[in-house]
């Protein structure tokens, strides 16, 4: 671990000049085992590292910057970094709001976040698992006609950050996950499932889980069929619930406000959704997947509660979008890998618990539609209009319990419609990879098209 | 860039050393990729970013299975290690004497004219400010524009057990610009790529011009846009971007690798009628010049134009050299990965539908009610339903045969094999337009392209009542 920061500081050491320089590295090695009729399909084993440069000049009328970066960490490729962002910087505009993190006197949050277990586990134990997993949702339902990918993976990844203004930082985690793809048959057609299990290390998965999951989705889509278009309430399972709060995230991350690129921005204060709905992004939270000590910028992570029973308290920013705000930074710099720039984002959301169950919200929404499946999130949701229309799968909600499948529709309506017309909130968080977690969700009003 | 990606007696022993503990192919891809991008945002020049990534990802095949590792160090010390990692899957262990002999290198110069790094990076920053200017002078509504530039040169060699042993050399050039306008409704959004296997020959004021009046002009006229409708109705898909209907329609689910596991709902029906006889879909490597342009897919094949569908009749899947060789055919050169650090897979290139023989015109005017899509933005498919949908990002209501009212972005939802029925009309008009593909987490350039076209029926998923 230390080796990366020492990496990093040996390089900063060496670039000294006149500018301000941060450099990123990161490093991580990965296993993934896919597997196919009771053999490994794919056995892939990688490690990689690189490096991410930003260098700024100050101007008369503000900073400048400029970027590169290496997929490698040899001598030569760093070396050629450097000397690549110092030149991109002379284009780049002076601009007031352009600077490096500095410290900030707020202490990281001692996070256990990496398993050695990742490492130290024998690669037949990992191929076995993917083996297991594919057997177990082959042989667990007689309608399972196939298993079309059953994976195992898992990664160690490390990072370290540091800057000519003192930031000096580093952080690692690990992950591990089984994912099933069942493909279920009835002579009438095919539906499909998925299943899931994930955790920060091999002996945390659930086989069992996974495989069911995947088994439960695709048998019980069996028979569906198109209904008819209407407007009523929408039931989110919490995986499609996940998907929808990281949208949402998306336009509460303070870059897109200053940029006036979100429906939220000037609104702070404002009643932007139901009273049942509070929403924090919390990277300090060990139980969250993509939980960290560090943003992308060095600075500690932070508790940053965002929506609070319904009112719009506030946004997630980096350095440069809290300086254009007139604000501090929340610790809340994204980092898209070493070829991305630091730029504010929601890290690890997660919405406050309702009080009911799945059953019980089923029960009190009475009819609607359940989803399970959400496909065309890129191409059907406008995050700046807040336009949303998604493709669904999923059941038809009768008496209050779950009735005959559904597919071919789509749900519609807007972002800031759907945060008003929230009607209920389940207490079955499922915490997931990715950058929300998700429960149970209701959502009056939607419009439902079918045929 | 040097020229020399790696010495062949290196990869020669690279390829040793995969098939030591047995196997029955091994494959060792090194790749050299230099990309450059520029942002103005707000008429700031928010970063020019450059980077490099050089590598090799090595395969070995043994029986059902694949082993993959890659590397970032490229010396032999760093193949060899990978190639040891990668026959990790041997488990029996092999004999250890097989060798294999390469010979002459086949290389495919870049037909680039003017190569991304002889562009001085003021031009490229010009180039930003005259679509930013273009666009503004589009309206006051116009709040904010995004312009963005950027350029890839990807050198790849690539040599496997069976002696092929080729290289390319790719040079993309892709220009960008995003508009919002703001209205008494809130915001709405304008998008125009322009893209292509090209050098910076590809880019000059007037197409800068047209794609920053475009962008512009989109935002502007969804300013008055109303909900769309829900429900089935006749869809009219202007020329280019309608592509992307038979990219998830059908094109995912003719890929060889769905094919062979059953799990895409047109395995099994070669030489049956999926489509309308309207219908004759391509995939075609070898367009010079278009975004998924290929001299050499990423398996070291020439690329080829391979019918898919002809006159309705579905005639061949797409392949990789992997899965042809199961099955003891000729592959399609549809093997390609995104970068040295994946495993190659079935994709496709760039995607078309051939011409039909209406007016692009007289469709409109003989579609009394219905939906024109003018841009459409992505889409997504579950290729072992069948089912898909599309996002339109720029629309309008077709009334009395005319093109009315703007709508506002939603996605449309159908089944492949249905909607490749309702294909009722094509015209003559016929264009293409670049997007990326997503595919199990690897994301490649494509192509696609179709004359305007129209569909008897199809599910639009917007919020009108």
């Amino acid at each position: 671990m230390s080796d990366l920061l020492n990496q990093a500081e040996r390089l900063l050491e060496s670039a000294k000049g006149t500018e301000e320089i941060e450099i990123y590295v990161s490093s991580g090695v990965e296993t993934e085992v896919r597997a196919y009729q009771g053999e490994i399909e794919n056995l892939s084993s990688a490690s990689s590292s690189g490096i991410g440069i930003r260098v700024l000049v100050d101007g008369a009328s503000g900073a400048q910057v400029g970027t590169a970066w290496a997929g490698s960490l040899d001598d030569e490729a760093m070396r050629d970094a450097l000397r690549e962002a110092r030149d991109n910087v002379r284009f780049a505009s002076e601009d007031e709001f352009v600077a490096l993190a500095r410290p900030d006197g707020v202490d990281a949050v001692a996070l256990s976040l990496r398993d050695e277990s990742v490492l130290t586990t024998p690669l037949d134990e990992k191929i076995a698992m993917a083996i297991e997993l594919e057997r177990r949702v082959r042989d667990g339902d007689a309608r399972i006609r196939q298993v079309d990918c059953a994976n195992y993976s898992d990664y160690v990844a490390e990072a370290a950050i540091v800057s000519s203004t003192g930031i000096r930082a580093s952080y690692a985690r690990s992950g591990a996950c089984l994912s099933v793809e069942a493909i279920a048959s009835d002579g009438g057609g095919d539906q499909t499932g998925w299943g899931l299990s994930a955790g920060r290390a091999p002996g945390e998965l659930d086989l069992e889980l996974a495989a069911n999951d995947a088994i439960t989705r695709a048998t019980r889509m069996l028979g569906a069929v198109k209904p008819s278009s209407m407007r009523c309430t929408a039931v989110f399972d919490p995986r499609t619930a996940a998907t929808l709060l990281a949208i949402i995230g998306g336009a509460l991350s303070g870059d897109a406000v200053v940029r006036g690129r979100s429906f939220f921005a000037n609104r702070v204060g404002e009643m932007v959704a139901s009273p049942l709905f509070s929403l924090l992004d919390d990277p300090t939270d060990s139980r969250h997947f993509a939980a960290s000590s560090h943003d992308g910028e060095g600075l500690a992570c932070r508790r940053n509660v965002l929506i609070s029973n319904g009112q719009l308290q506030g946004f997630v920013y980096d350095t440069y979008s809290a300086r254009r705000a007139g604000t501090a930074s929340t610790g809340s710099a994204l980092r898209g890998g070493i070829a991305g720039s630091p730029s504010a984002g929601c890290r690890a959301l997660q919405l406050e618990p309702g009080g009911e169950d799945q059953a019980t919200i089923l029960k009190n929404v009475g009819y609607g539609v359940y989803v399970e499946s959400i496909m065309g999130v890129h191409s059907g949701v406008n995050p700046i209009s807040g336009d949303f229309s998604v493709g669904v799968t999923g059941l038809m909600i009768r008496d209050g319990q779950l009735a005959e499948p559904v597919r071919e529709l789509t749900v519609a309506s807007t972002l800031q419609r759907m945060l008003l017309d929230l009607s209920h909130v389940g207490n079955d968080v499922e915490w997931l990879p990715g950058s929300a977690a998700g429960q149970t969700l209701a959502i009056d009003g939607i419009a439902v098209s079918g045929s | 860039m040097s020229t020399q990606l790696a010495d062949s007696d290196v990869l020669q022993r690279t390829i040793d050393e995969a098939l030591s503990r047995g196997g029955e192919f091994a494959e060792v891809f090194v790749e050299d990729r230099a990309t450059s991008s520029a942002m103005l945002d707000q008429r700031r020049v928010e970063q020019l970013s450059s980077g490099r990534d050089r590598g090799a990802g090595i395969r070995v095949v043994i029986g059902e299975t694949t082993g993959f590792a890659h590397t970032a160090d490229l010396s032999e010390k760093g193949l060899l290690s990978a190639a040891r990692a990668a026959a990790a899957v041997a488990r029996e262990g092999g004999d250890g004497v097989r060798e294999v002999a390469l010979e002459r290198l086949r290389n495919y110069p870049s037909s680039a004219e003017i190569e991304p790094s002889d562009v001085e990076k003021s031009k490229k920053i010009e180039m930003l400010l005259q679509a930013d200017d273009v666009a503004r002078s589009e309206g006051s509504s116009i709040t904010q524009v995004q312009v963005a530039l950027g350029d890839s040169t990807r050198r790849f060699v690539v040599a496997n057990s069976e002696g092929v042993f080729a290289s390319d050399h790719q040079v993309r050039t892709r220009f960008n610009v995003a508009c919002i306008a703001t209205g008494d409704t809130g915001m709405q959004t304008g998008y125009r790529p322009i893209a292509a296997t090209r050098g910076f020959e590809l880019l000059n004021p007037d197409v800068i011009e047209e794609a920053a009046r475009g962008a512009a002009r989109q935002a502007i006229t969804k300013l008055e846009a109303r909900p769309a409708p829900s429900g089935d109705l006749p869809v009219v898909l202007a020329s280019g971007s309608g592509g992307i209907l038979f990219h998830e329609a059908c094109g995912h689910g003719l890929e060889a690798d769905a094919i062979m596991k059953q799990a895409s709902v047109y395995a099994g029906k070669v030489g049956q009628q999926v489509a309308s006889p309207l219908v004759t879909l391509v995939d075609d490597g070898t367009v010079a010049g278009e975004w998924g342009y290929l001299a050499i897919d990423d398996e070291g094949h020439e690329s080829s134009r391979n019918v898919l569908i002809e006159n309705g009749v579905l005639t061949d899947y797409m392949w990789d050299y992997l899965r042809a060789r199961k099955e003891g055919r000729r592959g399609s050169a549809n093997g390609r990965r995104q970068s040295y650090q994946y495993l190659p897979m079935v994709r496709m290139t760039n995607t078309y539908l051939l011409e039909g023989e209406s007016d692009a015109d007289e469709i409109v005017a003989q579609t009394p009610y219905g939906v024109y899509v003018a841009q459409l933005g992505g889409g997504q498919v579950n290729t072992a339903t069948g089912d898909f949908v599309f996002g339109m990002t720029a629309a309008f209501l077709i009334e009395d045969g005319k093109i009315t009212a703007p709508l506002r972005d939603c996605n449309l939802i159908g089944n492949g094999p249905e909607i490749l029925q309702r294909v009722d009309a094509v015209g003559r008009d016929f264009s293409m337009m670049p997007g990326t593909c997503g595919k199990d987490g690897q994301q490649v350039p494509v192509g696609c392209g179709q004359a305007t076209m129209r569909l008897s029926a199809i599910t639009i998923g917007g919020a009108a009542a």
